[in-house]
């Protein structure tokens, strides 16, 4: 397991392949089913593909400078990053990407680290807008994590380990050997995190259209919002695939990998569809108030 | 028809620029004397291009599709044609399904729908959107007064033919047009889009001269750069 | 109500007579000198606190603008609509935003579009909605909005304009 070989790089190429289609076509699907909630017919499931086409078939674009161009290079790469240091399939030889002992740590990193890429480039974009998105985004996501910071202490605590593949491995036989029941608690608080992360209504404040327009990426365009679009399509994944190892016993195959991934992203989907907007002193006041305590509670119970 | 009275004209009047964009000297904050030119320092100044078409015609063909497909529409309403727009993203027309969505920004969209009369202060803005939009982009005329000025005709502050300043690439008729003929001007612009001949950008920018002068004509103060990328 | 409020005040005002409009509307004209204290006194001792708006008519004939300041008294549900008129070529008229702040955003746009000034009424200068405007405050009914469009904006040509009673008849009874 810890020994590098070459054909992991082709692997993980393909486990990314795979998970860039799964993604664009579960964000259309979910769409849709928001859609058949509001009652409309809604966008067609390879809506995404074409959308991505058009903007890397825009011809003209403009830049604000180097950090302009990094920041959906930096997205892209924390999306990206994230899913290949962590193992999407337990137990299969090729999709176990680069993960290592401690990866949960880089893990960790990764999620934030697209948040900052996109915080630099919008910052240089010089448009107001994206200023004020990207300091709310940085709020928003700062507070989120917290109470997934605390159920990670908590579990790597309780499995002795900050490697996911072991975690994983203590996970397997059966539906009550989870850490969805082992420690719920802990589930409970990153779960909280899970909902404000995906920045999907009530925590979408940062990204939503009708607010600040847009917000951090309100100057990017054709090539750079295509390479974003195309990051909103691996991360979520790539996110719901750390949920899914650490709380839900992981995923054996790609069948169980697509339904449990599917499963995840519909409870941020539904409670999206249901509530409304949170501003951005709500939502973190609401994870300090229930996010947080959940979450120290479950590190004192183990 | 014409009712030309010479008595009250003063067309030749300049409008001097405002105060806040005037090049001037400033002093800042370490005691530096530096002089800034607020329409020049902020913006580039570069002319429109003409952007090629692909290489190969089937690749254009292609992308073509993909544009004729995913219309991303600025949502930017400047006259009673706005309302008619509201109601596609509602489940009655639910224009999602035929993959045209609204941007909040103009650097993600690709169609900017005049809808309505243009009254010479939102030309303004209008132009500045259009020229913030990435190509290739297009313009949709919604309602007579994009037209020939509908029941605007005579009115002092409204302009009358919407081609004169923007490429126009569909008008739709009607006062107002319903969402329907909204939803058939959009059909209408996929099949242009994908014959090849929606080039209202490079339009645009073959003939730039001619639309700022046009442009200029009717926007006396001119307080923004000739270009706005 | 707006009969015992006319008797009471026309001595001090010299108000014009009352014409009601409806049981709780009615107008009144009176000189422009006197338009201060009045205002004054109906805001602070008759209630009538809300100003509703105040706009202009341009009398060409008379060479004379008139400024209507409609009052509004909430508490009674009464509104009077208080006449000033004004010459036509001076166009000048006191400012009133002291006394009620959003006179001043009125007084602005009777400014641009009338060209009536009110000396010291703040922001009075600042174009209101129009920008870069060159001619006659298109208001002023000697201002023609139809010459100033045709030679301002370009036309598309083949504009066809029907009388529409000779059309409607032409359209409904072919024959004649």
């Amino acid at each position: 397991m810890s020994s590098f070989h070459w054909v992991q790089i082709p692997y993980a190429l393909l486990t990314l392949f795979i998970v860039l289609n799964y993604g664009l076509i579960m964000t259309a699907v979910v769409q849709k089913i928001a859609a058949r909630v509001g009652g409309r017919h809604g966008i067609p499931f390879w809506q995404n593909y074409i959308d991505l086409v058009k903007n890397f078939a825009q011809r003209s674009k403009i830049t604000h400078g180097v950090m302009f161009y990094l920041g959906p290079v930096f997205r892209l790469a924390g999306g990206v990053g994230l899913l290949l240091f962590v193992p999407t399939i337990y137990g299969s030889t090729w999709a176990q990407n680069f993960s290592f002992a401690g990866d949960l740590v880089l893990a960790l990193y990764f999620v934030f680290f697209g948040t900052l890429g996109m915080a630099l480039g919008a910052g240089e974009s010089g448009h107001p807008h994206a200023a004020i998105g990207v300091s709310r985004g940085l709020a928003q996501v700062t507070m989120a994590e917290l109470p997934l910071a605390l159920a990670v202490y908590a579990i790597a605590v309780q499995y002795h380990t900050l490697n996911i593949t072991e975690i994983v491995a203590a996970q397997q036989g059966g539906l009550f050997h989870w850490t969805l029941f082992t420690n719920p608690l802990a589930t409970v608080a990153a779960m909280f995190a899970f909902v404000g992360t995906m920045m999907r209504p009530p925590f979408d404040v940062v990204l939503a259209p009708q607010e600040i327009p847009i917000g951090p990426p309100t100057e990017y365009h054709s090539a750079y919002l295509a390479l974003m679009q195309t990051n909103r399509a691996i991360f979520p994944v790539a996110k719901t695939v750390i949920y899914m190892n650490l709380f839900f016993g992981g995923a054996s195959s790609w069948g169980e990998f697509a339904i449990k991934v599917f499963a995840l992203y519909m409870v941020s989907a539904f409670i999206g569809v249901v509530h409304p907007r949170f501003r951005v002193e709500q939502s973190i006041r609401f994870f300090m108030k229930w996010g947080v305590p959940v979450g120290v509670l479950a590190i004192l119970m183990v | 028809m014409k009712d030309i009275d010479e008595t009250f004209r003063k067309i030749d009047a300049t409008v001097p620029l405002r105060e806040e964009l005037r090049p001037r000297t400033v002093t800042t904050p370490d005691g530096q004397e530096i002089t800034i030119e607020p329409l020049k320092d902020y913006f580039c100044e570069a002319a429109p291009k003409v952007h090629p078409k692909a290489y190969f015609q089937i690749v254009e063909n292609f992308y073509n599709w993909a544009r004729s497909n995913s219309l991303w529409i600025l949502g930017f309403g400047t006259g009673c044609g706005a309302i008619e727009m509201r109601p596609l993203m509602t489940p009655r027309f639910d224009a999602y399904r035929y993959g045209v969505q609204w941007r909040p920004t103009p650097r993600q969209a690709n169609l900017l729908i005049i809808s309505g009369y243009l009254s010479v202060k939102t030309l303004k803005r209008a132009i500045r959107a259009y020229e913030q939009m990435q190509g290739p982009k297009y313009v949709i005329g919604l309602g007579s007064c994009t037209i020939n000025g509908g029941m605007y005709w005579d009115s002092y502050n409204t302009i009358k033919r919407l081609d004169d300043y923007l490429p126009v690439d569909l008008y739709i008729a009607g006062c107002m047009p319903r969402p329907e003929a909204l939803l058939h001007g959009f059909i209408e612009l996929k099949k242009l889009i994908r014959a090849g001949k929606a080039e209202g950008t490079n339009r645009y920018a073959e003939n730039f001269a001619s639309y700022k002068a046009a442009q200029k004509s009717v926007i006396k103060d001119w307080d923004m750069p000739d270009y706005n990328w | 109500m707006m009969r015992d409020l006319h008797a009471l005040l026309t001595p001090r005002h010299a108000l014009g007579p009352l014409e009601i409009r409806r049981e709780n509307l009615a107008f009144v004209t009176l000189p422009a000198s006197n338009l201060r204290g009045f205002l004054t006194e109906l805001r602070d001792t008759q209630g009538f606190s809300h100003l509703v708006l105040l706009t202009a008519v341009d009398w060409l004939e008379e060479g004379q603008f008139q400024l209507t300041y409609m009052m509004n008294n909430r508490a009674r549900d009464l509104t009077l609509g208080v006449r000033v008129m004004l010459d036509r070529t001076t166009a000048q008229m006191d400012s009133i935003h002291d006394l009620w702040p959003t006179a001043a955003t009125y007084q602005r746009e009777l400014k641009e579009m009338f060209g009536i000034t009110f000396p010291g009424s703040p922001r009075l200068d600042e174009e209101f909605i129009l920008e870069g405007w060159t001619d006659l405050p298109p208001y002023r009914r000697d201002f023609d909005s139809l010459a100033y469009s045709q030679q301002t904006y370009a036309e598309r040509p083949g504009r066809v304009t029907h009388d529409p009673r000779e059309y409607m008849k032409s359209k409904l009874y072919p024959g004649g």
